[in-house]
């Protein structure tokens, strides 16, 4: 069936289809839809579930933190001051090996105070041990809530999972979504067995306090978790299409790749309006392609470095700033490519909410085109900001 | 229950690294006596975790669970959540020190009494942040020593009063809210079966000595918390469905100067401040626990200049 609903609309379809058992909810725009169409769901008896209106984030991730120990599924959402103002409890989730599935509406971090789509709430905690996904529109919010559930849970990986999904572009804009059957997602996404949990008739300490001659190997394995986690997305991924039909690719998703001589990393929406520049430029017999950056954590370093080795130039675009020069994905995707030696530049837009255009997009791949002929151009460059010259 | 009666199973077992003499470590193994195998603990960052919890060892064959510091009461929230939606019955129960109440923890615990969560939330009041080495907390009382209210040569120990957590509490319309001490070991067992026995969220408050934190004896321990009780420094009352009750009654209230002479971190008191805390006391009790009609059993008065109670205050709760 398919329904003209809102980003956050889905997501909490997505929930509600995932069976989860727990919400802890507090209330944060963008993210306030998520949390009132499941106390609608909870309030009309269409899902048995706990909702719990905490009164704050971090009381939130405590409670789902805890709810999780004790063998729950848990959902939740956030955003922005609200993911900040858990980051201890975000923190403190990972290495417990608890996997929850907590959904953010990306949106500027302040200060400057500002509700709008901005990656530098999420990009704060990508070293917390979540796995962390960025989505391109409304269909894929719902699907990776279903997802999200089968990867975390996977006993390889017994990590949580962010979907992020930009504030607004994606959170209140309706768009037509497949709503998936729920015997379908049943048969999908098992009940949440968990091995160790808090029960009386098996008592277990969980959290216990850790020195240092034991720290480094739980740090060990969960690095090892996140590493695994790879193939469980992809194996999650190629399932989840035999099933609905709808292939997200994994790791990344690519566009026009296989003959491309000059491509953009983007993530999240900014990738819709990309792919439209792309087919323009392919009219104009420009040589481009596209790369969907889609899973932050884990990094998809091999595949990336595997695609752009025969290229001749990548653009990375950012919709965040980390103050060593550039973005965070810009960062992480030029370590990720060292040894290969093809112009990588950085294309910062879309801060603070501010539209991501086509004619932006087409100025970012004439000034990665420009990189791969060998000419002089900027290794950052921040697009429609006063002040500069792009 | 009597104390012959209390089991001896172990639940929170010896071996773990608590100081000698600990009133936290004397009070958690009793409640949990009580409370029974049912039970899954919380603890936030606290001595309890590191004594009780220090990996690979551990003293709990109960469920135990620890993430943070200021959040007990969310914690327990989300936890006893699972267990219902599970179908299973457990006692979530939290033990958190006075730091981790009065302080940083107490959104997350308002949280949890407003929405009358069905949990049991024990705070060990040891009056001040000791695992961290002894800094104020909201619950330090007045003129105490501690290390970030040290005895200087211009300003000398604490200078505010204890909170009122009791009230604060208390004001949340919740089912039950008592005052406990290792001291008094039957109003103890009392309160600690009737919270385990009420429906929605319970609030048990013990009076914990710390050794090293007070300067005190560690076989001193129980003797310092009969002292406060019968010096009015702790109050033993409970708070059941809005009706607040005196479960002990000190006979004549003794100096707090005896229980202040007791403890190191109180013995550079001058004469002044003495005065000023005793004065305290007394206000508090007539002001909060003494019955209506009731004799005069603590009766020093208090210099105008260092009330803590308003005349704001007096309108609202009578003289």
């Amino acid at each position: 069936m398919k329904k003209v609903i809102t980003g956050d609309h889905a997501v909490a379809i997505g929930a509600k289809l995932s069976r989860v058992e727990v919400v802890p909810a507090f209330p944060i725009t963008p993210q306030t839809l998520i949390i009132e169409h499941i106390a609608d769901f909870v309030n009309d008896g269409e899902m048995d579930a706990k909702f719990l209106t905490m009164e704050s984030e971090h009381s939130v991730m405590s409670a789902a933190a805890a709810a999780e120990a004790a063998g729950a599924r848990v959902f939740t959402a956030t955003s922005s001051q609200g993911l900040a103002f858990m980051h201890e409890m975000v923190y403190a989730t990972a290495p417990l090996r608890l996997p929850v599935v907590m959904v953010n509406a990306n949106r500027t971090l302040g200060g400057p105070p500002g509700i709008w789509c901005e990656y530098n709430d999420s990009m704060g905690v990508r070293d917390s041990g979540w796995l962390q996904v960025y989505v391109e529109d409304n269909q894929e919010a719902l699907d990776m809530v279903i997802q999200a559930y089968r990867i975390a849970e996977d006993k390889r990986v017994l990590l949580p999972v962010m979907p992020c999904i930009d504030g607004f572009v994606l959170t209140h804009t309706v768009e037509p979504v497949e709503i998936p059957e729920q015997q379908d997602v049943d048969s999908f996404l098992p009940p949440y067995e968990p091995d160790v949990i808090l029960d009386p008739a098996r008592p277990a300490m969980i959290g216990t306090f850790m020195p240092a001659e034991y720290i480094m190997e739980l740090r060990r394995q969960t690095a090892g978790a996140m590493e695994s986690a790879k193939n469980v997305i992809q194996e999650v991924n190629d399932e989840f299409a035999k099933v609905f039909g709808r292939d997200y690719g994994g790791l990344i998703d690519t566009y026009k790749m296989d003959d491309a001589e000059v491509s953009l990393i983007t993530m999240g929406t900014v990738t819709s309006t990309s792919r439209q520049i792309v087919d323009e430029l392919r009219q104009e017999g420009r040589k481009v392609g596209l790369i969907k950056l889609r899973f932050f954590r884990p990094f998809p370093s091999e595949e990336l470095k595997n695609i752009l080795k025969d290229t001749a130039a990548v653009g990375v675009v950012d919709r965040s700033l980390s103050f060593i020069g550039g973005g965070q994905a810009f960062n992480e995707v030029r370590s990720a490519l060292y040894g290969l030696s093809i112009p990588i530049i950085n294309h910062l837009a879309g801060l603070g909410g501010r539209d991501v255009t086509e004619m932006q997009i087409i100025k970012m791949f004439e000034l990665t085109l420009s990189a791969a002929k060998g000419e002089k151009v900027k290794t950052v460059n921040w697009h429609n900001t006063r002040g500069e010259t792009v | 229950m009597r104390i012959k009666d209390l089991p001896d199973d172990n639940l929170f077992t010896a071996g773990h690294t608590a100081c000698p003499g600990c009133g936290v470590a004397l009070s958690i193994r009793n409640a949990i006596r009580i409370l029974g195998k049912d039970t899954s603990v919380y603890i936030p960052a606290s001595c309890a975790v590191v004594f009780g919890s220090t990996y690979p060892y551990g003293a709990w064959k109960v469920p135990f669970f620890h993430t943070a510091f200021g959040n007990t009461g969310a914690c327990l929230t989300g936890m006893q959540a699972a267990f219902e939606k599970k179908g299973k019955k457990v006692i979530s129960v939290g033990f958190a020190g006075d730091g981790g109440t009065y302080d940083i923890g107490l959104q997350s615990m308002s949280g949890a009494a407003e929405r009358n969560d069905d949990i049991l939330y024990i705070c060990v009041d040891n009056e001040a942040y000791m695992n961290t080495g002894i800094q104020r907390s909201g619950g330090t009382p007045f003129g105490a020593w501690t290390t970030t209210t040290p005895v200087g040569s211009k300003i000398q120990g604490n200078r505010r009063f204890k909170k009122n957590l009791g009230e604060i509490v208390a004001a949340h319309d919740i089912p039950y809210y008592a005052t406990l001490s290792i001291g008094h070991p039957l109003d103890f067992i009392k309160k600690v079966e009737k919270a385990k026995n009420i429906k929605g969220f319970r609030f048990l408050h013990m009076f914990t000595p710390c050794v090293p934190g007070w300067k005190i004896d560690p076989a001193k321990t129980i003797a310092v918390t009969k002292l406060a009780v019968e010096s009015g420094m702790w109050t033993l009352y409970e708070v059941e469905n809005g009706v607040k009750k005196i479960t002990h009654k000190p006979g004549k209230m003794k100096s707090v100067k005896e229980y202040l002479m007791m403890q190191g971190r109180f013995r550079h008191m001058s004469e002044e401040d003495i005065r000023t805390l005793q004065g305290w006391v007394c206000k508090k009790w007539n002001l909060h626990y003494k019955e209506k009609g009731a004799p005069e059993i603590c009766e020093i008065e208090l210099p105008e200049e260092h009330h803590a109670v308003t005349e704001e205050h007096k309108e609202m709760h009578g003289p």
